[in-house]
């Protein structure tokens, strides 16, 4: 096996601690070193995976029993340009590190996920999307160019107009076609480091859906929860959040409010409890009968609409508010079930759902929803409509019912015309992946994997269970 | 599995097929709804290996089964996965005693059920000199297979699951290692040796979140039975692989199996030489 940085053999788990595999594992520091291992684990026969921060819901990180190259070591910010917002890194530096170097200088990054613990090059895999997704679109459209390996080790540079059509397949691409490394990202100019929250709550879904359609165009972000629990006539309530940026003429000190010890999110909870501990204590109402009290109280707290201000990291990196807060569901861990539907049928086909999930008895615990547009990346998850995060609790007892549960999601899904993200879904079939992405993606994304891989190299468990089996 | 691999992709009509690494090696991918460990059998042919090899399937395992003979061991993957409807099992005919081929193809191994959560070690030899006889040659051939072959196996494996903070190992020794006894010193001896190799393993890796189960089968009915002098009350295969699953999943030590052997080998253990050397048995 390669020779060079040392080989491991470890155990990686996914981000809800719901699937883990062995594997060999090697940690890059040098483009050099990629190369290396690309030539090592073709000579081998092996396959390679790229991996980030290990965020992701599902298996698109693993590659069971192969190789799998950890880039979180490739980190350093290569360039940043104060005057441009134009940041240059490495695949593995992350969000953390990202908006922590501009922001002092009155940018942010366009588009976030929840948790600022993911690295460029994994936001990139996944072209991940953040609250401002009907706005801004995915990270892919705020990348000025970037420079990949492909499985044979040759270096290709992209931009949108050069080379577009790895451009728009590369981002999205979950690391099939090529391995990033270096990024270069458009950020966003910040006047204030603060965003104008407001808050109210939505009686149903139907009304939840409503506002997140009419309100979306009037704010810069908006996210909804849903309480999945609650069934009869509050089946889908829920609160929606959205937030606009401040205006300098409003914020009383608008270099004060950017500045990092205003941004960070305080690790204790009244000033004394260390959150770190958090987990443990929320491990008991992790069930059908905790959880429910749980968002009656949460619903009735959000009746109130009100108003307020919030840092950018405290609005947005709402996963890193408990530290470990997986931990929480138990050794079983949890998934993800998102869903993306069009305008028109997305009440109608979670209604379905969400009825069908509380027959069943298996509640999800926490909805999320988001406004979404199409965008033209290759294999993009997002439409003109909305999406549906459903976090469910695995457990030994209800793994087969709750795959027969998720397989009826996915037809109701397709049937409505809607999408998925392959960030997110760990169950999603090569067949229900076919369906939704489309033959002619299918054939223009095989043939660049033919062009760019041809020996079949670069490959996850992700792959071979959405495109080949 | 290649057929069902070129049927799957004669379907994908009118676009060029994938390049995957699926031709050679586990589709049985694992998500979190439907989990899958991986595991490997050496010595999987016959007796006991078989009987927990089938076992192991039944539970889910992917398998890597591995010893000398071609054609029993082909014919038990075959089984296993026309049973399962699935290929679980993927045979390597291998000779424990060629030390020097273990680390290739263990990696290759790995590669092919995808990773690796349990190695189980069941290969044995059993050749009885006969009474007032001594062969040093079946007694190498003993400790190569019994003990050296164990040691040129799970080492390497020792080191990945060290590395990896996780796994699974199941040694099978015998009654025949608590006392060295007058009919076969060269089996007393490797399998003497192959459960303090087990119990040092154990004492190494339990710290690291590693498991190691020594087994001792008391008679069991295989083909090793036909070189045992007396036979009581001996049991199946598959009841001897049902005992060491459970003690698997309870994480336990040591067993004996049947368990009544451990009564028996507490009160063989403590027979004193004044006597046990006089002793035929």
């Amino acid at each position: 096996m390669p020779s060079g940085p040392p080989l491991d053999f470890a155990r990686l788990e996914n981000f809800g601690h719901s699937l883990s595999s062995t594997a060999f594992v090697l940690r890059p520091t040098t483009v050099e070193e990629i190369r290396t291992a690309l030539r090592t684990a073709a000579d081998h026969g092996m396959t390679v995976t790229v991996r980030g921060a290990g965020r992701s819901y599902n298996d698109a990180s693993l590659n069971s029993g192969q190789l799998v190259l950890d880039l979180s070591k490739l980190n350093r910010i290569l360039e940043w340009d104060s005057s441009s917002g134009r940041l240059t890194c490495e695949p593995g530096v992350t969000l953390e590190q990202a908006w922590k170097q501009v922001e002092p200088d009155g940018w942010w990054p366009p588009v976030v996920s929840g948790t600022m613990r993911t690295t460029l090059g994994g936001c990139l895999a996944a072209n991940i999307h953040g609250k401002n997704n009907f706005q801004r679109g995915p990270i892919g459209e705020h990348v000025t160019a970037f420079s990949a390996l492909l499985a044979d080790g040759t270096e290709v540079k992209c931009t949108p107009d050069d080379q577009p059509d790895l451009f728009f397949s590369m981002i999205g691409g979950f690391g099939l076609l090529g391995i990033f490394t270096s990024i270069t990202l458009q950020m966003k100019p910040v006047a204030s480091g603060l965003l104008t929250v407001d808050a109210w709550p939505s009686k149903n879904l139907e009304e939840h859906v409503h506002d997140l359609l009419e309100h979306a165009p009037h704010f810069d972000y908006i996210v909804g929860w849903v309480d999945t629990i609650a069934g009869g006539r509050g089946l889908g309530r829920g609160q929606i959040h959205a937030a606009r940026y401040l205006p300098a003429e409003q914020d009383p000190s608008p270099e004060q409010s950017r500045r990092l010890d205003r941004q960070v999110l305080p690790d204790r909870l009244f000033a004394v409890f260390p959150k770190s501990l958090l987990h443990y204590f929320m491990q008991p109402f992790v069930n059908n009968l905790g959880w429910r009290a749980v968002n009656q109280a949460k619903y009735i707290s959000a009746l109130r609409h009100h108003s307020f201000r919030q840092s950018h990291a405290a609005f947005h990196f709402l996963l890193d508010y408990v530290p470990s807060w997986e931990l929480s569901y138990g050794s079983g861990g949890l998934i993800q079930y998102q869903s993306f539907l069009p305008k028109d049928s997305a009440v109608r086909a979670w209604t379905e759902m969400l009825a069908l999930s509380h027959k069943h008895r298996l509640p999800s615990y926490l909805g999320v929803t988001k406004r979404h547009r199409p965008d033209k990346f290759l294999l993009s998850h997002a439409l003109d409509g909305f999406s549906l995060a459903m976090d469910f609790k695995v457990t030994h007892a209800n793994r087969q019912p709750l795959a027969r549960l998720l397989e009826d999601f996915d037809q109701i899904v397709l049937e409505a015309g809607g999408r998925f993200y392959f960030a997110k879904n760990s169950e999603t079939s090569a067949a229900t992946a076919r369906r939704f992405l489309g033959e002619e993606a299918l054939s223009q994304f095989r043939r660049l994997k033919l062009r760019c891989d041809p020996q079949g190299l670069l490959e996850s468990d992700l792959y071979r269970r959405v495109f080949v089996s | 599995m290649l057929e069902s691999c070129s049927r799957i992709r004669e379907g994908i009509v009118m676009t060029p097929a994938l390049p995957s690494s699926t031709d050679r090696t586990s589709r049985t991918i694992s998500t979190p709804l439907r989990p899958r460990r991986r595991g490997i059998v050496i010595g999987a042919s016959s007796g006991i290996g078989a009987a927990l090899a089938r076992r192991l399937a039944r539970e889910g395992y992917v398998l890597g089964l591995i010893a000398r003979r071609d054609e029993l061991l082909t014919a038990l993957a075959t089984d296993i996965n026309s049973a399962a409807g699935e290929p679980l099992a993927y045979p390597y005919a291998h000779d424990v005693r060629v030390f020097h081929e273990v680390p290739e193809l263990l990696r290759r191994i790995i590669a092919d059920i995808g990773g690796l959560d349990l190695a189980v070690y069941v290969a044995g030899a059993n050749l009885p000199p006969g009474p007032n006889r001594f062969d040093f040659s079946a007694d190498r051939a003993m400790m190569e297979v019994n003990l050296l072959g164990a040691m040129a196996w799970l080492d390497p494996v020792a080191s990945l699951f060290l590395s990896a903070h996780a796994g699974q190992i199941v040694g099978i020794s015998s009654v025949a290692a608590d006392r060295g006894r007058v009919g076969n010193p060269g089996y007393n001896a490797s399998k003497s040796g192959l459960t303090t190799y087990l119990e040092a393993l154990r004492n190494r890796l339990a710290r690291h979140g590693v498991h190691v189960l020594t087994v001792k089968p008391g008679f069991v009915k295989t083909e090793q039975l036909k070189a045992a002098l007396k036979v009581l009350f001996p049991i199946s295969a598959d009841a001897a692989a049902d005992q060491i699953w459970r003690a698997m999943r309870g994480r336990k030590q040591l067993i004996y199996t049947p368990a009544w052997w451990r009564l028996v080998m507490f009160g063989v253990r403590n027979i004193p030489s004044v006597l046990f050397r006089r002793m035929s048995f």
